[in-house]
């Protein structure tokens, strides 16, 4: 790198900006990656799982030698009440086609990273960005705590937080509603235990989405993914219910963890780790302008997440390769202007990022509106439905079907549900 | 479980500066203060006596909630400078 100037300098190293500096690597371009962490992942915690399509996109074949922990072959929703719960499990056959991994981000995004250093990107690890250099106005690079880089462009992949799309006003301070708080407790199991308590073979893995129990009062989810010798516990919650309840987010996650349909999956577990991440609420309306002159935003930065469907990952990584082959662009161009980066909106638009968010512009706040329905009425009515239908005893079952049945009419459920029902007809429908 | 023991499974670089900023007197104006509940290492204490917000920020996730539930828009939040704050090794 020659007087630490490079074409593009992409700030943060986790999957929207490896991303990014490979595609721009692949494109013969002189790329700068700038992380502030020892080595890449150590600074970041997701659920979770990346989704093979898109990570096949810029790592093809990751799987056969990238340090993945298992191929998830099982989709789970628990229901739970005070005490008991029902469950929903899917199924499928990983044979050939691969959906999604679970991995551990100290060893993904450093697997990653690498990647992109044998590919040609410069790595600047523990090193920290202060702030974009401007220079007659213009973005001319950055400042961090030792010294300056200097580029034609900068991609920002700095995060949920941004500070630096804050710096030159893309972002607006957030509030309460923006955000998600994730907090997450990893258990140690021996392999073999922890693949009988969730029926998996050797390489297959379990994800569990948790609604209700302890978590009924507010609009939170909880969840558990299976790594290779580990189970990630935890759970996420918007900012402003978690403020409303007045709760601390561990307590929370102590009183899902003791649930009686929860822990025995992760009992005698060693706890490994706790930490704690946000997650941008991933709304069309809250997204923020994504390009200016000399600059592009990616990922969380720019508030790529799919809440709904818990995609995150693969977002960051398609935003990514749409910023690369838009600065590709520019620097073929010469131009590095708003106008001329303004292709990587139209890009976002032609793909899955902006259709999906429109999609789900509003889906937060109609499930908030509606949330005692999802995390209360209905787990309660799944379990009375089950108790009746198993209890064996001296009550006719006439009698029973009929004391159900008063009890579905009289928890209005079916008037409940028709808000949610018709907002869900209306997504389908929508053009 | 403890907030602590939580903590202790974790591994921590602490700086000898704190990346986290409040001013005392509007701390003391705040009747709600979300700090207290909504940090999830339970960085932020209030010495009543004191009129003091304690703030171990050698314990901070770096997850930034603080800074967006603060009421007040009273802390001056930033990362750690390198080499500082926590390391996550199954994140």
């Amino acid at each position: 790198m020659e007087n630490n100037k490079v074409e593009v300098i992409v700030v943060g190293a986790g999957p929207a900006g490896v991303s990014s500096a490979i595609t721009l690597a692949r494109a013969g371009k002189k790329v700068l990656l700038i992380d502030r962490a020892d080595n890449a992942g150590d600074k970041n915690m997701f659920g979770g799982t990346i989704y093979a399509k898109q990570t096949a996109e810029i790592f093809p074949k990751f799987w056969e030698s990238a340090p993945v922990e298992r191929a998830i072959t099982e989709h789970k929703i628990f229901m739970l009440t005070d005490f008991d719960s029902t469950q929903y499990s899917y199924r499928y056959s990983s044979k050939g086609a691969y959906k999604a991994f679970t991995v551990i981000r100290s060893k993904w995004d450093k697997w990653c990273v690498e990647q992109a250093q044998k590919e040609g990107v410069y790595y600047a690890p523990k090193t920290l960005v202060k702030e974009l250099l401007i220079d007659n106005g213009k973005v001319a690079g950055v400042k961090t705590q030792f010294e300056d880089f200097y580029s034609d462009m900068v991609i920002i992949a700095d995060g949920v937080n941004s500070l630096l799309a804050k710096q030159i006003g893309l972002r607006k301070e957030f509030t309460d509603s923006d955000m998600t708080l994730n907090v997450k407790e990893v258990f140690k199991l021996p392999k073999q235990r922890l693949e009988d308590r969730f029926n998996l073979d050797e390489n297959t893995g379990s994800a569990v989405r948790i609604l209700g129990g302890p978590l009924k009062d507010m609009f939170a989810m909880g969840f558990m993914y299976t790594n290779k010798d580990t189970v990630s516990i935890g759970f996420g919650v918007s900012l402003d219910e978690l403020k409303k309840q007045k709760v601390s987010p561990y307590e929370l996650l102590d009183d899902l963890k003791e649930h009686p349909s929860v822990a025995p999956y992760i009992k005698d577990g060693e706890l490994v780790e706790y930490s704690a991440h946000m997650i941008p609420e991933g709304s069309f309306n809250h997204i923020p302008k994504v390009f200016d002159n000399r600059v592009l935003l990616v990922g969380d930065a720019a508030g790529f997440v799919d809440n709904i469907h818990l995609e995150g990952t693969n977002l960051a990584m398609l935003s990514g390769k749409l910023a690369a082959e838009t600065a590709v662009f520019a620097i073929e161009k010469g131009d590095f202007s708003a106008s001329t980066l303004s292709l990587y909106y139209k890009k976002l638009k032609d793909s899955i990022i902006i259709k999906d968010l429109k999609t789900h512009n509003n889906t937060i706040n109609v499930l908030k509106k509606n949330i005692l329905t999802l995390t209360t009425l209905c787990p309660n009515l799944a379990c009375e439905f089950f108790e009746m239908f198993t209890s064996a005893d001296e009550i006719s079952k006439r009698v029973k079907y009929r004391k159900f049945l008063s009890e579905v009419l009289k928890s209005g459920v079916i008037f409940k549900m028709m808000p949610l029902a018709f907002y869900a007809l209306g997504r389908c429908i929508k053009k | 479980m403890n907030i602590n023991d939580k903590l202790a499974a974790l591994q921590f670089n602490k700086s000898n500066e704190s990346h986290l900023v409040v001013d005392n007197d509007i701390c003391m104006r705040c009747s709600e203060k979300p700090c207290l509940f909504i940090c999830p290492a339970q960085v932020y204490n209030w010495d009543e006596k004191k009129c003091l917000m304690n703030i171990r920020y050698e314990n901070c996730l770096e997850c930034g909630a603080c800074k967006i539930a603060c009421s007040k828009k009273n802390i001056s939040w930033r990362y750690p400078d390198v080499e500082y704050g926590v390391k996550f090794k199954n994140g």
